[in-house]
């Protein structure tokens, strides 16, 4: 039995937790907060420049001549309209159309990609590469992935890149070199911000870490941990695996599995794109209306101060981010359940996302949602609003 | 000569027959049981075989016990106590090993040193094995009904039944349909390249079976042992503290609580039967009971054939009886240890000697076991499932002192040249010399050893062969058909005599739910 996994990070990230505020994610260990309150690092996302390490993601590295065609078989969106240096965000479906992961395909040149995912997935891209010309290698050790998201982080990256990545657009990546060391960036991110997501074999992450902090110090670079990059998420729309979703693949019960378009994912379905997994049960249901959608909830700030005030308390939001699923109701009757939430900084409030049930889904539909107060499970006022909840400019600029 | 009259009397107090007579006493029944040992519990008992150390003489793990029969007993007040057996581990040939352990991140970077590509495929496996799992529970539950009868509550139990396969879905249905009449190793194929991690786990699929990996219906013993899972009431598989004799003992209270009499070294030597109806037995000593109802615990060979004249039962019943099929195939051996035993492949006394460790390197391992097996011999290099209780449970053995029980396959109950003296201590010298190749210091640590062969297992327990469950668990003589058809209801022939043991559905293991089921049975026909 030996120790948990750690990520090549650990070295420069463990001395940084002041609380002990671990916590697992994908068989790593990686910190929730540094701080014992993720506020300073959520700020960061928002106003300055995080460095958050997401080394735990999985990753797999798709070569050769057939490696479009596997991917194309695999995922959801048009892997032949790919151009090198482009990076795709889709899902992943099984042959019923329903969620096995999503992530991101990158073209690192004509004939090889890197796919990354919050599932393992190198049994399943081998089982549907029988018969194809490409090799897979799975180089989830082997790199290290740190993301720097923030609307000072193309400042940060100018100072320490030996290319032009003030050019980098929007979904595009280049190979360069940060401070010397040989990476991989990519203009990404989970949080809808200016952002970049940094690949680097496992040796010298820590130098790149090292060489980041060092350049981002004038930027007011800060360390984020998984508490601040959740927040950043939820108010960016984004979903998680095994958060906001089970893969199709580990749901014990067909209710539990959810095709893209119940997640809102519906657009990352190419409706003119050659035969791929799931594609006949997606085209029917492209047709008919999902029966539950991914939405947003906007929580009404006054009736969660309402149910405080009903004990005489002042009105507390929770102070990180929460995870366990919350019954959403219309008029008593349950339609649908919040999977992840959290006060929003930035908008100054409460949010959610959930899966509502037809037809509730509407956006502007008034719906409550389950709030514990002082031991006694009570209901918000909650309103369906479009996803994302937040989507600034400068992302795209 | 004296007769007591009672209202029902359980013949042996294996498990089973202690939970039939817990729910009958709970029911208001004056119920006694007599079993022919000093002690209860059957195959289920915990005896200090040598001063200071305490075996789990034969059944040694514990996942099976039905959550319902643990609640409405309430055996945790009457001393169930189960303790975590978390992981398995495998020494392999190479100097290699594999261990799984509780922890699923765990065990995966284990699997992923191996096969990354298997550590991908064991969640997905695991998931299956629940569904299927999910997909048998209702029958464990359900007394089986006849197909071939137009009575009522057959034909609803049918219906029942048929819906409930309807509902699976046809992708669980087929699923199911391959786990019914595959072999283990196949259906393993179907998910797994490496090949020890094959091998371990189609082990499950041959304990207690005359079965190879490779023998088509393996899969489902595969599947029978997976059931313990799916309930929560243990995660998984466990020790009883004290050894499983303990679940025997508080089943035992659990019954006396409700009132039940148990007398032990009470050996009986017939049921009375008087007009086709039962009305009592005698003892060997030549005591009688009387009772209304008298219910046998035993295989269903000792229940139809011994305990009963088999003139007083139709032709056909007796024909199956004799066709049911039992082949005892295990062994065990139990071994007063001076120390731990230090594994070549991973030295120390590490975490993975307080789970199971298993002998299985490879699937051809096995079925080269099964291969002996199969031409009369005993393996040369069988199959073990080993535990070390009294590193969980210190009570087992003096301190710093251990017990170990090997559970061992194959050891035929039909020998070439029947079971000697000879050859009990060459097969006990053959699973040692085998356990010393892995962990080269198990020699020098022996104080004591007690081998056990099949006929060892039938001649102190009254199992039939030897045979584990009370009769194979394959498919002919399973559900509607165990242990015969149209007498799968626990009734018999004769008026007023039941059975209860593992022989009757859903079969063996400490498991209790044919105990539980009979019960219901015979009190739905109390008037
Ligand atoms: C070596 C071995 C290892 C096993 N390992 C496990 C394990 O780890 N986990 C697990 O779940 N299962 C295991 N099993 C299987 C499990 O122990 C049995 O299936 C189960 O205990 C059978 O219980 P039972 O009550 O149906 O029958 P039994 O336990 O056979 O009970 C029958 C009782 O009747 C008594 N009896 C016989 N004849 C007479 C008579 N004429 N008069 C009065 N009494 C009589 C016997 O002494 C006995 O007490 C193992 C079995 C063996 C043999």
């Amino acid at each position: 039995m030996a120790m948990a996994a750690v990520t090549p990070l650990h070295p420069r990230t463990a001395p940084l937790v002041r609380a002990g505020t671990w916590r697992r994610w994908a068989g790593f260990v990686v910190a929730s907060g540094y701080d014992p309150h993720p506020d300073r690092e959520y700020a960061a996302i928002r106003s300055a420049a995080a460095l958050i390490d997401i080394s735990p993601l999985y990753k797999y590295r798709i070569a050769g001549p057939d490696a479009v065609r596997l991917l194309d078989r695999v995922v959801t969106r048009d892997v032949t309209r790919c151009r090198v240096d482009q990076a795709l965000y889709t899902t992943w479906c099984d042959g019923a159309g329903k969620v096995i992961d999503d992530g991101m395909v990158s073209r690192l040149d004509d004939t090889t990609f890197l796919l990354t995912g919050t599932t393992p997935s190198l049994r399943w891209l081998s089982m549907n590469a029988v018969g194809l010309d490409v090799a897979l290698e799975d180089r989830s050790a082997a790199t290290a992935t740190l993301a720097l998201q923030g609307p000072l982080s193309r400042a940060v990256l100018e100072r320490v890149a030996e290319d032009d990545v003030a050019s980098l657009r929007y979904f595009r990546l280049m190979h360069t070199k940060l401070a010397g060391i040989p990476a991989i960036v990519s203009r990404t991110g989970y949080t809808r911000d200016l952002g970049y997501e940094l690949w680097v074999d496992a040796e010298r992450a820590v130098a790149l870490w090292d060489a980041l902090m060092a350049a981002g110090t004038p930027d007011g670079i800060t360390p984020a941990g998984i508490w601040a990059l959740d927040t950043a998420r939820i108010e960016a729309g984004h979903i998680m695996a095994d958060v906001d979703y089970h893969s199709a693949h580990l749901a014990l019960i067909e209710s539990r599995k959810s095709s893209p378009f119940e997640l809102g994912l519906g657009w990352t379905v190419s409706p003119d794109k050659g035969p791929f997994n799931g594609r006949r049960a997606l085209e029917a249901e492209r047709e008919a209306r999902p029966r539950w959608r991914l939405v947003g909830l906007e929580v009404n700030r006054e009736s969660v101060e309402r149910l405080f005030a009903e004990h005489g308390l002042p009105p507390r939001m929770p102070a990180v981010p929460w995870r366990e699923g919350r019954p959403v109701y219309r008029l008593g009757r349950q339609v649908g359940y919040a999977t992840s939430g959290c006060w929003s900084p930035l908008l100054q409030q409460a949010i959610a996302l959930a899966h509502v049930r037809a037809p509730y889904h509407e956006p502007g539909t008034r719906l409550t949602v389950e709030w514990t107060v002082e031991h006694r499970r009570r209901q918000a006022r909650a309103r369906v609003v479009p996803l994302p909840f937040f989507d600034p400019e400068r992302k795209r600029a | 000569m004296s007769a007591s009259r009672y209202d029902a009397i359980v013949i042996g107090a294996g498990h089973s027959g202690l939970v039939a007579a817990a729910y009958l006493a709970r029911a208001g029944l004056r119920t006694l049981v007599l079993e022919r040992r000093p002690v209860v519990g059957g195959a289920a008992v915990t005896e200090e075989v040598f001063p200071g150390f305490r075996f789990s003489v034969f059944s040694y793990v514990v996942s099976l016990l039905r959550p319902e029969i643990i609640r409405e007993l309430d055996l945790p007040r009457h001393g169930l106590r189960i303790l975590p057996l978390e992981s398995t581990f495998t020494p392999l040939e190479n100097g290699d090993y594999l261990v799984t352990w509780a922890d699923p991140d765990e065990t995966r970077r284990e699997v992923y040193r191996h096969s990354p590509r298997d550590a991908d495929a064991l969640p997905l496996f695991d998931r299956l094995m629940q569904q299927m799992a999910l997909a048998v529970k209702p029958i464990l539950d359900m007394v089986p009904p006849d197909p071939t009868s137009l009575a009522p509550s057959d034909v609803a139990g049918m219906l029942r039944l048929g819906k409930h396969f309807r509902s699976l879905g046809p992708e669980r249905f087929h699923a199911l349909y391959r786990l019914l009449t595959m072999s283990a190793a196949d259906f393993l194929d179907e998910w797994f390249e490496f090949d020890p991690l094959k091998a371990t786990k189609s082990a499950s699929g041959i304990i207690g079976s005359f079965l190879g990996p490779r023998s088509p219906g393996s899969a489902y013993v595969l599947l029978h042992h997976y059931m313990g899972e799916i309930d929560g009431a243990f995660r998984a598989w466990g020790f009883q503290q004290g050894g499983t004799g303990a679940v025997s003992e508080a089943i035992a209270s659990a019954a006396r609580a409700f009132g039940a009499e148990i007398r032990t070294s009470a050996p009986v030597a017939r049921v009375l039967v008087r007009d086709g109806r039962a009305y009592g037995v005698a003892l060997e000593s030549g005591d009688e009971f009387e009772a209304r109802v008298v219910v046998s615990g035993l295989d269903p060979r000792r229940t139809f054939t011994e305990l009963v004249d088999p003139k007083e039962l139709p032709d056909d019943l007796i024909e199956a009886v004799r066709r049911y099929r039992f082949r005892g195939s295990s062994g065990k051996v139990n071994l007063a240890l001076d120390g731990l035993p230090d594994f070549t492949c991973l030295p120390g006394p590490g975490p993975h000697l307080r789970g199971a460790i298993s002998i299985s390197p490879s699937v051809e391992y096995l079925e080269r076991a099964y291969d002996d097996a199969k031409y009369g011999e005993f393996s040369r290099s069988p199959y073990m499932d080993i535990v070390i209780p009294s590193l969980i449970d210190p009570t087992m053995a003096p301190t710093g002192k251990h017990v170990m029980s090997i559970f061992v396959q194959y050891a035929p109950y039909h020998v070439n040249g029947g079971w000697t003296d000879e050859k009990r201590e060459a097969f006990g010298d053959a699973v040692i010399d085998t356990l010393s190749r892995f962990a080269p210091n198990l020699k020098s640590l022996i104080l004591h050893r007690q081998v056990l062969t099949p006929a060892d297992i039938e001649r102190i327990t009254g199992l039939s062969e030897g045979s584990i469950f009370q009769g194979e668990l394959a498919l002919q003589q399973l559900f509607f058909l165990r242990p015969a058809p149209a007498w799968a209801k626990y009734s018999t022939p004769i008026r007023g005599y039941w059975q209860c043991g593992s022989g009757t559905h859903p079969g063996g293991g400490i498991m209790g739910a044919s105990g539980r089921l009979a019960a219901r049975r015979i009190l739905a026909s109390w008037g």
